[in-house]
């Protein structure tokens, strides 16, 4: 292979450059990003970089030293359109087109938007620049907030801003924000969460559509109430960034689809991250875009798929002071027992709490809320444990 | 100089919190070595002493980014900075951290 192509410039699109690299690749790389900067740490835009704790320096992913390194061509700050892949061409939207031999697929997800959140006052939450217009936003003084969606981003954006003093309300549309995330029982103990950050919890309604001519001024509820709003922050979720893909010959439902190996139909194009669907899932978590690039890595160097992502899942929240981990799968069904800590009406007690979700006597997954060491452990077991269970099948 | 417990209240393979400005993380090795770094991962805020030890490298509990204590050179990714370390004695039977600001000394 004598050029490589990264269409992507965020964790797992540098995370898979370091691995080419790493791995002995020493050809052309060719790195593309939509975004004008070069890559940064999304966790903390909803959280130290939204309350001002973390400056623009701090979520840096890489240096000028690394980048020298890795001796690779950056093309910021502009979209891919398309993939020829008979031509092996990967083709620009400003009209530049960038023959390939390999190409790596780490385009992410997009913030999904909700009809008419184009007034003024409405804000996303999934880029550097979406995180500085909302920044910049909440300085102005005390605001009355509503924040669309009470998943991890939701939640984590109410936090911030009430910590930062305006009031805040979330509004979710299921009975109870996270149930496929968590389980219906600790879903109901993060909810709770949010009573300890004073913000308003709205629950079991919809959203009508948003109020205001230029600027926005409410939020209408499907219930028939409407919340009276300065700012609005929509955090519904997110949607794979595959449209460039439309005409490829590459399968696309929910995500590229992928092997285990994060290799898809063709072998010399792999997918890492958020928009990667590996073996029929696919994941938004921080963990999977580190650790997928170097099993994509190996598998396209070798031109078939010699190695395959089996991590056990695991993803963290930190909302209202308490941390959240989480690690493993869980399904509705298992029972879930807390084992140490405990709960203080209905929210974790002081010292927070481990849970462990279970079925047919086996640990399928762990949840900790400020109980760093004990989840380590925990989660340490739960992987020892999946790799051994999974051994059998493996062939060599 | 910080007096941080006695030896006998940190075993082996155990770590403590010392709550200075940035607070510092107290390691006391399976080998029996201790070893006193910053608390604070230079990646992300999680705190050292909740992480995994193991030799003398302890693993971050948040995104599993790996510090030598000897050293406070990061490992391996996400960090890329090292922490600072400090120096420990025990003098009858009582831990010390000595501060390496105090010392003067940059780690």
């Amino acid at each position: 292979m004598r050029t490589v192509t990264i269409v992507g410039a965020s964790l797992s699109g540098l995370y898979t450059a370091r691995e080419l690299r790493a791995q002995g690749y020493d050809g052309r790389l060719v790195i593309v990003g939509d975004e004008p900067h070069h890559p940064y740490d999304r966790p903390p835009l909803s959280k130290d970089f939204l309350t001002g704790r973390a400056d623009e320096a701090r979520l840096a992913l890489t240096d000028a030293e690394e980048t020298a390194e890795l001796d690779a061509e950056w093309l910021l700050g502009v979209r891919v359109r398309a993939l020829d892949a008979r031509a092996r061409t990967v083709l620009l939207d400003d009209g530049r087109t960038v023959s390939t031999d390999g190409l790596v697929i780490a385009t992410g997800a997009s913030a999904r938007r909700l009809p008419g959140d184009s007034l003024a006052g409405v804000h996303t939450l999934r880029t550097l620049d979406d995180a500085l217009a909302l920044r910049e936003e909440l300085a102005r003084g005390p605001r009355r907030v509503v924040v669309i969606g009470g998943g991890f981003i939701g939640a984590e954006t109410a936090s911030s801003c009430s910590s930062l003093g305006h009031a805040v309300t979330v509004v979710e549309a299921a009975p109870l924000p996270l149930v496929p995330q968590l389980g219906a029982d600790m879903a109901a103990v993060c909810a709770a969460l949010h009573r300890r950050g004073g913000v308003d919890l709205v629950t079991g309604t919809g959203v009508a559509g948003l109020r205001g001519t230029a600027t926005v001024t409410g939020v209408d509820l499907t219930d028939g109430r409407t919340l009276p709003a300065d700012t609005v922050i929509v955090g519904i979720g997110a949607v794979p960034n595959t449209a460039w893909l439309v005409g490829s010959p590459l399968a696309v439902r929910d995500g590229v689809l992928c092997d285990d190996g994060c290799v898809t139909a063709l072998p010399q194009v792999v997918a890492v991250g958020d928009v990667a669907s590996v073996g029929g899932h696919r994941a938004e978590h921080w963990t999977s875009a580190t650790l997928q690039p170097r099993i994509a890595v190996t598998n396209l160097l070798a031109g078939r798929t010699v190695e395959t992502a089996d991590a056990l899942p695991y993803f963290w929240s930190d909302q209202y002071g308490a941390r959240i981990q989480f690690a493993g799968r869980c399904r509705d069904d298992d029972t879930v027992r807390i084992t140490e800590g405990g709960l203080s009406d209905g929210a974790p007690a002081e010292g927070g709490f481990l849970a462990r979700y279970e079925r047919d006597g086996r640990t399928t997954a762990v949840l900790a809320v400020d109980r760093p060491r004990p989840f380590m452990r925990a989660r340490r077991e739960l992987a020892r444990d999946a790799g051994e269970k999974r051994m059998p099948s493996v062939t060599p | 100089m910080i007096p941080v417990c006695r030896l006998e209240d940190l075993p082996k393979g155990e770590s403590v919190r010392v709550e200075t400005t940035p607070p510092v993380a107290v390691f006391h090795t399976d080998d029996g070595d201790l070893y006193a770094i910053d608390d604070t991962c230079t990646h992300q805020d999680a705190s050292l002493s909740e992480g995994w030890l193991e030799g003398s490298l302890v693993e971050c509990p948040l995104h599993a980014a790996s510090f030598d204590l000897r050293t406070g050179m990061p490992t391996c990714l996400p960090a890329r900075r090292p922490v600072r370390t400090h120096r420990v004695t025990v003098d009858d039977g009582l831990i010390h951290v000595h501060l390496a600001a105090e010392e003067g000394t940059a780690a």
